[in-house]
């Protein structure tokens, strides 16, 4: 669904076109209701990725229900259909604008941030209308929206107006004078619709992302996000704006393919925006700087590094890779182009948090299923085949060869991550 | 009281190559699909991961992927004045029941018949005399050329990726490929595979004796590859296990990894696992179908209307089918009337296995990495002098080296002990062995009924097979045999072993699963069950897709003119039967 111009790039252009680059002009396309404000909803909807939480699995598109696990219990998504009852139907627009510029329902109840106002507070009002226009056209579902899961006091949605104080701040995108259009379209669908920080920032005790560390990595449900900075090991300083566009559009480049939370990003979301968009996102990540300093150079050997792992343990883990993960990864851990993925500068196996390469081994794990890339190529389980032991002495190898670096991890760290994913599993 | 269900535009029974084949193209269409397959569904990961494929005792010795006879099986006979017994162990063939059928378990020897196998009997006569022809022996010509399936073959190719080398573009002799094969539009979407020690020394002696050796067509991906609906492939890695396995490497061309990825996420496609289809319902006329009777695994029976019902079965199951269905004329042998069950095929292999003194590493294989010969195919030669009709390839094929069932020892080795455990480390790495794969011509007294006696788990009667080899079959054999024979020797071996097929055809050791036959396509409704277009005679909303429609076997290995079939058929449908329905071919 190409459209010739991209809704966005048109909707931040105009806003930039106003000069005082904040201000909210109504917009020609924008008339309400009209097909085009329609068309371009439907498209910040993917690009919000707003079904990965508000349709269920095998549920009916929107109506919500989907279980969304928090380090503090769990919560259920909301229907968004316009039923009246049940979903959003009854809700003005000024409703649905509060909701997701403020994070704060009709009746004056706080949101969760695992609905992500924290970043859809940069929307300019003309997006947020497109997108109440565009889920206005649903077919209404009547589901009853599920309680919270929360204990004491979480559960008490008010708790959520401290945790505004102390970490949300309210406020649409504003433009950057000193840097380039494009840059300032990627910034506003990278910080705002797409909420990569959702994931891909750390952390603080409350659940909100350090600020000060934006992009430099997260944690969250047995996976870390890798860093979308520049490094040259765990970020993404090695691959081109083109790498970036193709990884988004295809859920794979020569680098790496996206698997477990990202395949579901480019499948639901991330695909179906346009080129133009895409490089957008592309270019402002790419002007992220690196978490570290002096960077790494990339072809350093393990000799030099500072933390050598030992040499036995290299000797082991090339043993177990040879044996069980040469046959697609290729002894050299090229990959196969186009097929398999590289693990040979993967930034994934070079993280420095590992919690995801050993979920991907314990677990294996499918690429992202897209127009471009239908196949779904799964990767399977080693759980059950290799010990806490052989994982660990692998992923040190994977870590330390082919100029990779992120350095050794222990049999502690595999039985961990082992022990969470089987209590997830079994919950 | 069979459950009634909401209607299909079309029911699809089985779930292999052909169904996963008409599925796509059907729904491409536009039609809603429905596919009901008797066994589980199997995909890639986890069923066939590489993490623990590679058993040969669970699935090649255990038999994991194939139909369990306990369920379903048939009864055999060699001749009409026996009495048919039910087979309890799978032997002679391997069908599969479960998604992607026996597309899943082949090797991927991808091959496509000569130009003349689809005139079998009238090029024959024409070049041999009438008489040349056997009385007994009823083969018949397709209905369908060379030419008009070639662009359907080529799809079949584009769509596996195949490996190989082209031996005759548009009339052009390419070096290397097979010189005799029919004219192709373009080559095979990917090279042929790395070759492995055996198949140079065959290649060395096949030249030396004046053949023509070239790689033989393979359906494992010499390289990465993204077919016609944009599936990736990955790298064949030569572990030796495709025959009787899944490929948990997306190296082997099978439903799953061609065609799954895209069809199974298709809104206008079902697939439904555990039902097993025991009837083709037809209306009051008798000449029209009305749908499917399915059982699932608690024996609940379904009703499943659909306005057109293809069967993808397997071979046999499809002529079972249509006889349990009542649906064309049973065949009678004595009279030689009716056309359901007539003309049953298979094929007739033998070997020679040659112990050479250099290491071969036979472990690292792939099921269609072989060279061939094919100047004894088909009419690739004057059978003047020789008096039968057929022939076939001679190949080396390093498919692998299993410790199990793929090891070959000298003659006078002892069964068990020291003296075995000696021959089996000198050997193992030191043989090889050249397989002849022939053609059997169809006769009168082979054929498919159901049996008088025995009933399967639904209560219906058992199929009834009943085959022998004929002297025409052990005469090609014999001749091929003896070609074999030659080149192995110029291979100087220290020893040589040839196994050659003697004797009544029987079902208990494996030879291959190329049955054939039952429901063949012809343009005389009195002798073929189905016209041109794999549609039947007699109930034109039903299709019958499979090498049950080849009139006789050729000396190929059949999927990739069952796969060209397949897209003919689905062509047909497409371009002529949805535009209006009804017999395509007038009788």
């Amino acid at each position: 669904m190409k459209t010739p111009r991209s809704p966005v790039a048109t909707g931040v252009a105009l806003v930039l076109a106003a000069a005082g680059l904040f201000a909210v002009v109504p917009t020609l396309f924008a008339r309400e209701g009209s097909h085009a404000e329609i068309e371009r909803g439907r498209y910040l909807v993917a690009a919000g990725d707003c079904a990965a939480c508000h349709t269920n699995e095998r549920g009916q598109a929107f109506a919500g229900g989907r279980a969304v696990p928090t380090p503090f219990g769990t919560i259920y998504s909301t229907n968004i259909t316009p039923d009246g009852p049940t979903g959003i139907g009854n809700w003005t627009s000024d409703d649905f604008y509060r909701a997701m510029h403020e994070g704060i329902g009709p009746d004056g109840e706080h949101f969760y941030p695992a609905f992500p106002y924290p970043w859809y507070t940069k929307l300019t009002r003309a997006d947020v209308d497109a997108i109440r226009a565009y889920l206005a056209t649903l077919a209404p579902v009547r589901q009853q929206n599920k309680p919270t899961e929360l204990p004491w006091p979480f559960d008490v949605r008010e708790v959520m107006a401290g945790w505004n104080a102390l970490y949300f701040k309210e406020g649409t995108f504003r433009s950057n004078p000193q840097k380039s259009a494009e840059w300032n379209l990627g910034a506003y669908l990278v910080e705002g619709l797409g909420h990569c920080g959702a994931c891909h920032s750390p952390k603080n005790f409350a659940g909100a992302p350090k600020r000060d560390k934006a992009f430099q990595g997260g944690y969250g449900e047995n996976w870390y996000a890798t860093s979308l900075g520049g490094d040259l090991h765990d970020g993404l300083g090695q691959w081109t704006a083109g790498d970036i566009v193709q990884y988004l559009k295809t859920g794979a480049n020569k680098r790496a393919a996206a698997f477990g939370p990202m395949a579901e990003v480019v499948h639901d979301s991330t695909q179906y925006l346009d080129e133009q968009d895409l490089h957008a996102i592309a270019v402002y990540l790419k002007d992220l700087p690196p978490h570290e300093s002096p960077t790494r150079p990339a072809t350093t050997t393990t000799a030099d590094t500072g933390d050598k792992p030992d040499a036995d343990r290299v000797a082991r883990g090339r043993g177990v890779y040879l044996d069980d993960c040469a046959g697609c990864h290729m002894e050299n851990g090229e990959g196969i182009a186009g097929v398999f993925p590289p693990l040979k500068g993967n930034n994934v196996v070079q993280a420095k948090d590992p919690e995801t390469v050993v979920h991907v081994v314990l677990t294996g794990q499918n690429t992202a299923v897209t127009h471009e890339n239908p196949t779904g190529l799964a990767m399977p389980a080693f759980d059950w085949k290799l010990s806490n032991d052989q994982i660990a002495d692998l992923v040190t190898y994977l870590r330390s060869t082919w100029g990779n670096q992120g350095g050794a991890i222990d049999a502690g760290k595999v039985a961990d991550t082992r022990k969470t994913l089987v209590a997830a599993r079994t919950k | 009281m069979a459950t009634r269900l909401p209607p299909v535009d079309v029911v699809l029974v089985g779930f292999g190559w052909t169904a996963s084949i008409l599925g796509q193209e059907l729904t491409d269409a536009g039609l809603q699909v429905l596919a009901l397959e008797r066994g589980a569904f199997r995909d890639t990961v986890p069923d066939f991961a590489t993490t623990q494929i590679q058993d040969e005792l669970r699935y090649a010795v255990r038999n994991e992927l194939f139909e369990e006879p306990e369920r379903e099986t048939l009864t055999f006979r060699n001749s009409m004045d026996q009495t048919a017994l039910p087979m309890r162990h799978l032997g002679s063939f391997k069908p599969a029941a479960g998604a992607g059928g026996a597309g899943v378990h082949w090797n991927g020897q991808n091959w496509r018949f000569l130009p003349t196998d689809f005139l079998t009997r009238s090029h024959t006569e024409q070049r041999y005399g009438k008489n040349f022809i056997p009385a007994d022996m009823t083969i018949q010509d397709w209905g369908v050329t060379y030419e008009e399936l070639e662009p359907y073959y080529d799809r079949f190719e584009y769509l596996c990726g195949i490996s190989g080398q082209a031996g005759n573009v548009n009339g052009q002799i390419h070096d290397g490929g097979n010189p005799f094969e029919g004219v192709r539009k373009r080559g095979y979407p990917l090279p042929p595979l790395k070759r492995s020690y055996g198949t140079v020394l065959f290649d060395k002696a096949a030249k030396e004796a004046g053949y023509k050796p070239f790689p033989c067509p393979a359906a494992n991906t010499s390289k990465a590859y993204k077919n016609i609906y944009g599936v990736q492939m990955g790298e064949c890695t030569f572990c030796g296990y495709c025959e009787w396995f899944g490929c948990g490497n997306y190296s082997k061309s099978s439903p799953q990894t061609t065609i799954f990825p895209v069809l199974l996420h298709k809104d206008n496609f079902e697939l439904r696992t555990h039902a097993s289809v025991t009837k083709v319902l037809l209306d009051s006329t008798g000449k029209r179908a009305t749908g499917v009777v399915y059982v699932d695994l608690q024996g609940r029976e379904y009703e499943q209307p659909a306005d057109l019902v293809i069967l993808t079965a397997f071979a046999q199951h499809n002529v079972h089918l249509l006889l349990l269905s009542g649906i064309g004329k049973p065949y009678d042998p004595k009279s030689g009337q009716g056309v359901v069950g007539r003309n049953y095929a298979y094929q007739i292999t033998s070997s020679v296995d040659v112990f050479l003194n250099e290491i071969v590493n036979p472990f690292m294989g792939a099921g269609a990495l072989g060279q061939a010969i094919d100047e004894f195919n088909g009419d690739n030669f004057d059978h003047g002098p020789e008096k039968f009709v057929g022939g076939g390839y001679i190949a080396l094929w390093t498919t692998g080296g299993r410790p199990i069932l793929q090891h070959h020892l000298p003659k006078d080795t002892p069964k068990w002990g020291s003296g075995w455990k000696k021959a089996m480390a000198d050997n193992y790495l030191r043989t090889v062995s050249i397989a002849t794969h022939g053609s059997v011509m169809s006769y009168r007294d082979a054929y498919c009924d159901l049996d008088p006696t025995y009933r399967d788990v639904y209560g219906n009667p058992l199929l009834r097979l009943t085959f022998d080899f004929h002297d025409n079959e052990h005469r090609m054999s014999k001749f091929l045999t003896d070609k074999a024979a030659g080149i192995a020797k110029a291979m100087k071996p220290r020893a040589m072993h040839v196994n050659q097929r003697e004797g009544h055809y029987t079902i208990i050791p494996y030879q291959t699963t190329h049955n054939t036959g039952g429901a063949i396509m012809g343009t005389d409704p009195h002798t073929s069950a189905v016209n041109r277009y794999l549609q039947s005679w007699d109930v034109p909303n039903v299709f019958v897709v499979g090498s049950c429609a080849f009139p006789q076997n050729a000396g190929y290995n059949p999927t990739g003119t069952v796969g060209a079939l397949a897209y003919w058929a689905a062509n047909a449908i497409r371009s002529q039967y949805m535009k209006k329905p009804g017999p395509l071919v007038s009788a």
